[in-house]
């Protein structure tokens, strides 16, 4: 089973657990309404949109209210490394969540502690923590976007905040960011990199691009990175090697873009109705 | 090789991994760090007191070490204290500066402007804030809920609301925004 690890924008929300139970757009995990607006539950709520799509269950998620302060993602953290030991999940996915690198470790030996080894993909803080903390090259996926590349690229960088200048003008230089970021380790095993063009790479180089259909709006609608790494989530989960399945995946997301027909304040939630047909689309393409 | 193989090889003990997310909050001199300590202490940050590097030494050699991702929150915790800090830096690179680069984009009806990892997406017509993106600290999604849909002139400064990096990244994108939708 896939599960998904995050947090949601309402501090009040304890630490909940619990199959995704999905009616159109309406998410619910524990009795929890789930709003995919953006970050975590957008992620999920297109995971779950997909493993329906690609007759997998739906996914498992790990949630709890966080509005910054950090006191929610570590009740989660010390959550994860009291159950995942006794747990079984083929791909686990780590999302948005406070950068603790102390927390980040004590997770992975939880994950160290399950009975079989899960496909670890990670996204947004949890990415952040897992290079802050050396151990990047432990993930099997991180999608991150130029910026965050440019973050991995950098090693002295402890944040994106604080990546080097050089580094960042270096955007239109994909390629070289991605060997940069395998050189120091800093990276998963594939990345998948969104952009006006998408990357996929392992420490070999630049496996396969991807830049069609392009809808420019996509760049400043919030979320659409998340619905990227729920549908690549997904594709893993159905057995797919984790570089076909990014490929896939952010074929896919543009084409469920497309189908949108987002302008620059399209809220997310106008494109995840989309990734079915979007999906059955690249999936026909890829075959 | 396995993850947990890879894992072990490169044990997190103490080095650079438990260093990397702390930073350093310099002052004017001890007495401030005490306060300082003291009070992010009682909000129950994981702070101490620490010699800070030659290169950024001020006069004072303590500093105060906090978690780095939340600099925002410390930053106004000890301004409202008033005992501010000179200037907070990451442990692991204390020569290292905040992202200034700021990149826009025009979209015709809509501007965006990036800061570090988070982009702030405005209406130009009307000034209204239509899009957050890109940022992986938890405070972004909630930033987000509460700007979409308000003008910069009525959306609270994510300075004032945000608590980590990413939040302070995106005021530093509202700023710019302001700036540029400001009439010359």
């Amino acid at each position: 089973m896939l599960a998904v690890v995050g947090a949601v924008p309402d501090p009040v929300v304890p630490v909940t657990e619990g199959v995704v139970d999905l009616s159109g757009l309406c998410m619910r995990v524990a009795g929890l309404t789930l709003s995919p607006d953006r970050g975590t539950p957008a992620l999920l709520l297109a995971a779950a949109t997909a493993c329906a799509a690609l007759s997998l269950p739906a996914p498992y998620a790990f949630l709890v209210g966080d509005e910054g302060r950090g006191h929610g993602s570590r009740a989660l953290y010390r959550h994860l490394t009291e159950v995942l030991p006794g747990r079984e999940f083929s791909t686990l996915v780590f999302h948005y969540l406070m950068p603790d690198v102390m927390w980040h470790d004590k997770t992975l030996f939880a994950v160290q502690d399950m009975a079989s080894r899960p496909r670890l993909i990670a996204d947004a803080g949890f990415m952040y923590a897992a290079k802050m903390s050396g151990q990047a090259a432990a993930y099997d996926l991180f999608t991150p976007d130029a910026g965050e590349l440019a973050f991995l690229a950098d090693e002295t960088a402890p944040h994106p905040f604080y990546t080097r200048g050089f580094i960042l003008h270096e955007e239109n230089r994909v390629p070289d960011l991605i060997a940069r970021a395998y050189q120091d380790e800093n990276a998963a095993a594939t990345l998948l990199v969104k952009g006006s063009t998408d990357y996929v790479a392992d420490a070999s180089g630049v496996l396969f691009t991807v830049d069609g259909p392009s809808e420019e709006a996509m760049e400043a609608m919030g979320g659409t990175g998340d619905t990227l790494t729920g549908i690549a989530a997904a594709l893993v989960e159905s057995g797919r090697p984790v570089p076909e399945a990014a490929r896939i995946a952010a074929h896919a997301n543009r084409l469920a873009g497309r189908l949108a027909r987002p302008h620059p304040g399209s809220p997310i939630a106008a494109l995840i109705p989309h990734i079915p047909a979007a999906l059955a689309s690249a999936l026909s393409d890829h075959a | 090789m396995g993850l947990l193989d890879r894992f072990r090889k490169k044990n997190p003990g103490p080095p650079a991994g438990s260093q990397a997310d702390r930073g350093l909050a310099l002052f004017e001199n001890t007495s401030e760090v005490i306060r300082a300590e003291t009070v992010l202490r009682a909000a129950g940050f994981a702070v101490r007191a620490v010699g800070p590097p030659p290169e950024v030494r001020t006069g004072c050699d303590l500093a105060v070490e906090y978690p780095l991702v939340e600099a925002l929150n410390i930053r106004r915790l000890l301004e409202a204290a008033k005992v501010a800090p000179l200037d907070m830096l990451p442990v692991t690179g204390p020569l290292l500066q905040p992202v200034e680069l700021f990149q826009v984009k025009d979209f015709g009806d809509h501007l965006m402007v990036r800061a570090a990892n988070m982009k702030l997406t405005v209406e130009k017509a009307t000034g209204r804030i239509v899009n957050v993106s890109g940022g992986g600290c938890p405070d972004v999604p909630y930033l987000a809920a509460r700007l979409i849909g308000k003008t910069l002139a009525e959306a609270p400064s994510p300075r004032d609301i945000g608590h980590t990096l990413c939040g302070y990244a995106l005021g530093l994108a509202f700023e710019e925004m302001t700036r540029l939708c400001s009439p010359s």
